[in-house]
C-alpha cells in the first residue's frame, strides 16, 4: 500500500530493491573531519569530472598542438636550419622538442587558470557551491590547482611519448622534462590565477594576457632558436620567462645540454619560487573573495 | 516639405510597406549601413587595447622568427628565384595568416556568441532588416578591421626595411580579399555550430593550416602528395599571392590565387545566405 | 532520519513547531546576538539578534537590500561578521567553518550548480565535499532526484533545465548530507506560480520531517505559507518579530479595503475618506483603508457619495504589516 501523501524519499525506501533502510549519512562531525583532511582532493575530483566532459578537446589542445608544431618546425623548418652547431650539437627536432613541451604546459595554464577561475567567482559561480559545504576557500583553490596539475602531467607525458617515438629525446633522463613542464605550468599559472581571482569585471583582460604576455613569452623564450641570437632589446624577455627557464632545464634533461650548474639551480629556484608565491597569493585571494 | 507630403500620401509609403514590397524579398532590405553603424558604435565602447592587440601578434612573430631565427637561417630563395632575407620571406606569409585569423575570429567566435548568447541577431531581425543585411554588415566590419591591421603590418614591414618594390602596397587590398574569403565561409560554417566544443574544431583546422601552408619554409620540403593537399587549402594561395606581391614578381599562378579567393567568396556568401534563410526565416 | 511525521498541514500551522512542545528547555540551533556586518561605509546588517529552536521554520522577511542574504551568509559561515556573536549548533562559524557547514544544507539566492555536469553528477560531486562514500551517494542521489521530481532528468545537462527545475535540483543538492538545518535564500524568486507551489510542497515535507528551515523572502505569501515565526527586516534592523498571524494581529486590522480612484485623484481623496476604518494609507496607485469589517467600510465610502473605479475587500497580509512598519511597499 503506497501512501501518496507520504514524502517520496521515504517510500523510495520501502520500494527500492537495495532496501536502503541503512542509507544514512555519517554525522556532521565526521563530514567536517573528513573535509578538513581531504577537502582539496574532494574539490579536485569535481574539477576532473568537469574536465572529463571535454577530454577530447584537452588531448587535441594539449598534445595535438605541440605535435603539429613539432612536425612543422622540427621536420619542415629543420630543412632550412639544420646546422647542428647552432643548436649545441643536436638536431633541430631535439632542440625544439623540450621547448614545445614547456610552451604547451604554459599555454594550458593560461587557459585553465583564467576563464575557469572567472567562472568560479562570477559567471556560473561554481566556487560558491563547495564554499557552502565544509570545504574552505584554501581547499577550493588547492583542489582546482591539483586537478590542473594532473592535466599538465598527463598531457606532458603523452607528448613525451610522441617525442620519444620521434627519437628526439636522446638522454635517459628525458622523462624528467615532464615534471619540468608541470612545474613551468604552475610557475606561470599560479600568479595568473591569483590575478584572475582578483578580477571583478571582465573587460577583456584575459585576451590581453594571451596577446601581450603569453604570445611574447612563447616567441622570445629561446623556443625556436637560442635566446642569444636575439638582440638584447628583446632578449631580457626570456630571462623573466618561465618558458625560457623551463625550456633550458628541459634541454638539460632531454639531451644533456651543457650549462653552468649554478644556472640550472637558478632555473629551478626561479620556477619553484614563482609557483609558491603564486600559490600563496591565490589562497589569500580566494579567502578574501569568497569570504565577502 | 517632401517628408510631410510623403506622410500624407494616401498610397501609404510607410517604411514597413516599403519593406514588404522590397525587391529582394525578406532576405535583404538594402540597409547594411544600419548594421555597420551599430557595429562601429559597439566598437567605441569596447576595449581598444584588445582591438589593437590583434595587430601586434603578427608583428611579434615577425620579430621573433624573422630576426631570431633569421640569424640562423640566413637568406632563402624568394618567388622569382632570387635570394631574400628570411624575414622578408615570412613577412607576407604572416600577413596572410593574420588576415585569415582575424576574419575567422570575427566570423566564427564573434558571430557564434552573438547568435547563441547575446541573441543580437534575433533582435535585429525583428526590425525591417533581413538576414543578408546582417551578414553583409558583419562581414564588412570584419574586413574593415582587417584593412587596418594589414595597413599597420605593411607599415612595420616598411620600417624594418623588408619592402623593396612599390607593388608591395597591393598587399593591403590583397589581404582584404583573403579576409573576405575566410569571413564569408566562416560565417556559413558557424551557422551549423551548436556548442563550444564544436567551435574548438575550427582551431584544429586553423593551426595545421597556419603551420603547414609554406608559411615558414618552402613547400618543396614535402613529398608530392602532401604538396597537392596543401595547395588545395585556401591559406597556401593567400601566402603565395602576398609573397609574389611583396617582391613584385607575378606569374600565371597569380591569377589562380586570386581566382581561388573570388570563387571562395561567391560560394561562401551563397552558403551563408542560404543558412541564414533557413535559420531565421523558417 | 527521513521518517515522516504524519501530521496534516493544518495541524502544523496551529502548532507552532515540534520542539516548542517538548518542554521548557528550548534547544536553540541558531543564536545570533547583535550581529553586524559592514562593507566599507555601508552597514548591511545592523545589530540584529534572534534565536531559532530546532524544527522551526524561521523566516527573514524584507525588501531587496534589507540585509537578509548577508545574514544568511554569516549563518552559513561563508561571510565574516564585523561584530556581534553567532552560534550554530553551539559552534562559532568563524572558528569552526567546516564543522558548522557540515550541519547545514544551503540553497543560495543564485543557483550555482555545475552546468558542465549532468544533473545526477551534481548531487554526487556535492556529496563528496562532505566526505560521503559513493555507496551512500548513489542511492541517495536517486532518492533525492525523485524527491525533487527530476528522476527523468538525471542524465540531462543542467543548462537544459528550466528555472524551477534548477531550483529544485539546488534544493536536492542541499539535502545530500541529510542536514538538520536548511538555509534557503529567496527560494522561489523568479519562478512562475506553478513552480513555486511545487517547491513549497517539497519544503513542507522537509518541515514535516523536522528539518529546521531558515528562509529569506520578499514574498509575503511565501512567508505566511511556510514560516512558523519570522522577523521583519529593513535596512539591516529587525522591525518586528512573531508568527505571521500574530504580526498581522498586532500591526494590522482584520480586513483591508482597497480603493482606486484613478491616479489623479488617489492623492487628494484622503481628506474625504477621513474617519472611515481605523487607519488610512495612500499609495500612488490606490488607497488602503484598514478596518475590522471591510464591507462596512465600503458602505460608508458609498454613503459619502464617493465612487471608486474599483474596490476590493481582502484580509490583511504581511504586506500590510510591512507597510505599517516602514511606510514602504515590500516589492517595489
Amino acid at each position: 500500500m503506497t501512501d501518496q501523501s507520504a514524502p517520496a524519499v521515504s517510500d523510495a525506501g520501502g520500494r527500492g530493491p537495495a532496501a536502503p533502510a541503512l542509507l544514512r549519512a555519517h554525522s556532521p562531525a565526521v563530514s567536517a573531519a573528513r573535509a578538513r583532511r581531504w577537502g582539496s582532493f574532494y574539490y579536485a575530483e569535481q574539477v576532473l569530472r568537469v574536465m572529463k566532459g571535454y577530454g577530447w578537446t584537452i588531448v587535441m589542445y594539449g598534445v595535438g598542438q605541440p605535435v603539429a608544431y613539432l612536425f612543422a618546425m622540427g621536420v619542415g623548418l629543420a630543412t632550412l636550419v639544420d646546422s647542428q652547431a647552432a643548436f649545441g650539437g643536436v638536431s633541430y627536432l631535439a632542440f625544439i622538442a623540450p621547448a614545445l613541451l614547456i610552451s604547451a604546459a604554459v599555454m594550458t595554464a593560461a587557459n585553465e587558470f583564467t576563464f575557469p577561475v572567472m567562472d568560479g567567482f562570477k559567471w556560473r559561480r561554481v566556487y560558491y557551491g563547495p564554499h557552502a559545504s565544509p570545504l574552505t576557500p584554501e581547499q577550493i583553490a588547492s583542489g582546482h590547482i591539483m586537478a590542473v596539475t594532473l592535466r599538465f602531467l598527463l598531457q606532458s607525458a603523452i607528448y613525451f611519448v610522441v617525442v620519444a617515438l620521434f627519437g628526439a629525446s636522446p638522454s635517459g633522463w628525458g622523462w624528467v622534462s615532464v615534471l619540468v613542464a608541470t612545474l613551468a605550468g604552475l610557475s606561470f599559472g599560479l600568479p595568473l590565477m591569483a590575478y584572475a581571482a582578483s578580477i571583478k569585471e571582465d573587460k577583456g583582460q584575459f585576451a590581453m594576457v594571451m596577446r601581450f604576455i603569453v604570445t611574447p613569452l612563447f616567441l622570445f623564450s629561446g623556443t625556436f632558436f637560442p635566446l642569444d641570437s636575439l638582440p638584447l632589446a628583446v632578449q631580457w624577455i626570456g630571462w623573466i620567462s618561465p618558458i625560457w627557464h623551463g625550456t633550458e632545464l628541459g634541454r638539460v634533461f632531454s639531451y644533456g645540454y651543457e650549462e653552468p650548474p649554478l644556472l640550472t639551480i637558478a632555473h629551478i629556484v626561479f620556477l619553484v619560487g614563482l609557483a609558491v608565491a603564486g600559490w600563496m597569493l591565490t589562497k589569500r585571494q580566494f579567502v578574501r573573495r569568497l569570504g565577502q | 516639405m517632401s517628408t510631410l507630403a510623403e506622410s500624407h500620401n494616401p498610397g501609404g509609403h510607410s517604411v514597413t510597406e516599403a519593406a514588404r514590397n522590397r525587391r529582394f524579398g525578406p532576405m535583404y532590405s538594402r540597409n547594411v549601413k544600419a548594421v555597420i553603424a551599430r557595429g562601429l558604435m559597439a566598437t567605441k565602447s569596447s576595449n581598444w587595447m584588445v582591438m589593437l592587440s590583434g595587430f601586434f601578434e603578427p608583428v611579434l612573430y615577425l620579430i621573433s622568427m624573422g630576426v631570431g631565427l633569421g640569424a640562423i637561417v640566413g637568406a632563402v630563395q624568394g618567388p622569382g628565384g632570387q635570394e631574400i632575407s628570411y624575414a622578408a620571406y615570412i613577412a607576407p606569409a604572416l600577413l596572410a595568416v593574420s588576415a585569415m585569423n582575424g576574419a575567422v575570429y570575427d566570423s566564427t567566435w564573434n558571430v557564434f556568441f552573438k547568435m547563441n548568447f547575446a541573441k543580437l541577431y534575433q533582435g535585429m531581425l525583428y526590425t525591417s532588416l533581413g538576414p543578408l543585411d546582417v551578414a553583409m554588415g558583419e562581414i564588412f566590419l570584419a574586413l574593415l578591421r582587417g584593412l587596418l591591421y594589414a595597413t599597420g603590418f605593411t607599415a612595420v614591414m616598411g620600417i624594418m626595411g623588408l619592402i623593396t618594390t612599390p607593388w608591395a602596397i597591393l598587399m593591403i587590398p590583397a589581404s582584404v580579399l583573403i579576409a573576405f574569403g575566410f569571413a564569408s565561409f566562416g560565417m556559413g560554417i558557424t551557422s551549423f555550430m551548436k556548442t563550444f566544443q564544436q567551435m574548438d574544431w575550427i582551431n584544429f583546422v586553423m593551426l595545421p593550416m597556419f603551420l603547414f601552408s609554406a608559411t615558414f619554409y618552402p613547400l618543396s620540403v614535402y613529398p608530392q602528395y602532401i604538396q597537392w593537399l596543401i595547395q588545395a587549402m585556401p591559406l597556401w594561395h593567400g601566402v603565395e599571392l602576398l609573397r609574389q606581391i611583396s617582391v613584385g614578381i607575378f606569374s600565371p599562378a597569380t591569377a589562380i590565387h586570386v581566382g581561388y579567393y573570388l570563387v571562395m567568396i561567391v560560394l561562401g556568401v551563397m552558403l551563408t545566405a542560404g543558412r541564414l534563410r533557413k535559420l531565421f526565416l523558417k | 532520519m527521513w521518517v515522516p511525521e504524519l501530521v496534516s498541514n493544518e495541524e502544523l500551522s496551529s502548532k507552532p513547531s515540534r520542539s516548542k512542545t517538548q518542554g521548557d528547555q528550548m534547544q536553540y540551533v541558531i543564536t545570533a546576538k547583535d550581529l553586524t556586518k559592514t562593507y566599507g561605509d555601508v552597514t548591511a546588517v545592523d545589530g540584529i539578534s534572534f534565536s531559532v529552536p530546532a524544527g522551526e521554520a524561521f523566516g527573514l522577511l524584507g525588501p531587496n537590500g534589507a540585509g537578509k542574504s548577508t545574514t544568511m551568509k554569516m549563518i552559513g559561515g561563508v561571510s565574516q561578521r564585523t561584530s556581534g556573536s553567532l552560534s550554530i549548533m553551539g559552534l562559532d562559524p568563524e572558528s569552526h567553518g567546516p564543522e558548522v557547514r557540515a550541519h547545514l544544507g544551503v540553497v543560495p539566492q543564485q543557483d550555482n550548480l555545475d552546468e558542465e555536469l549532468k544533473v545526477r553528477d551534481n548531487l554526487l560531486v556535492y556529496g563528496r565535499y562532505f566526505g560521503l562514500p559513493m555507496s551512500y551517494l548513489r542511492p541517495k542521489a536517486d532518492e533525492l532526484l525523485e524527491f525533487a521530481q527530476l528522476t527523468d532528468k538525471a542524465k540531462s545537462k543542467v543548462d537544459a533545465l528550466s528555472g524551477g527545475m534548477k531550483r529544485r535540483l539546488t534544493i536536492a543538492r542541499s539535502l545530500i548530507n541529510e542536514p538538520r538545518i536548511l538555509l534557503l535564500d529567496e527560494p522561489t524568486t523568479g519562478l512562475d506560480p506553478q513552480a513555486r507551489h511545487i517547491l513549497w510542497d517539497r519544503l513542507f515535507r522537509l518541515k514535516e520531517q523536522g528539518v529546521t528551515l531558515i528562509l529569506t523572502t520578499h514574498y509575503m505569501d511565501e512567508a505566511e505559507q511556510l514560516c512558523d515565526r519570522l522577523i521583519v527586516v529593513d535596512k539591516g534592523r529587525i522591525m518586528a518579530e512573531g508568527s505571521p498571524a500574530s504580526l498581522i494581529r498586532e500591526y494590522s486590522t482584520r480586513e483591508v479595503l482597497e480603493l482606486r480612484f484613478g491616479s489623479e485623484r488617489n492623492a487628494t481623496i484622503g481628506a474625504e475618506l477621513e474617519g472611515i476604518g481605523e487607519r488610512l494609507e495612500t499609495l500612488p496607485d490606490r488607497v488602503l483603508i484598514y478596518a475590522h469589517d471591510g464591507e462596512a467600510a465600503l458602505e460608508q465610502v458609498s454613503a459619502r457619495g464617493l465612487r471608486p473605479v474599483t474596490s476590493l475587500v481582502r484580509r490583511s497580509s504581511l504586506e500590510d504589516v510591512f507597510l505599517r512598519l516602514t511606510g514602504r511597499s515590500l516589492v517595489d
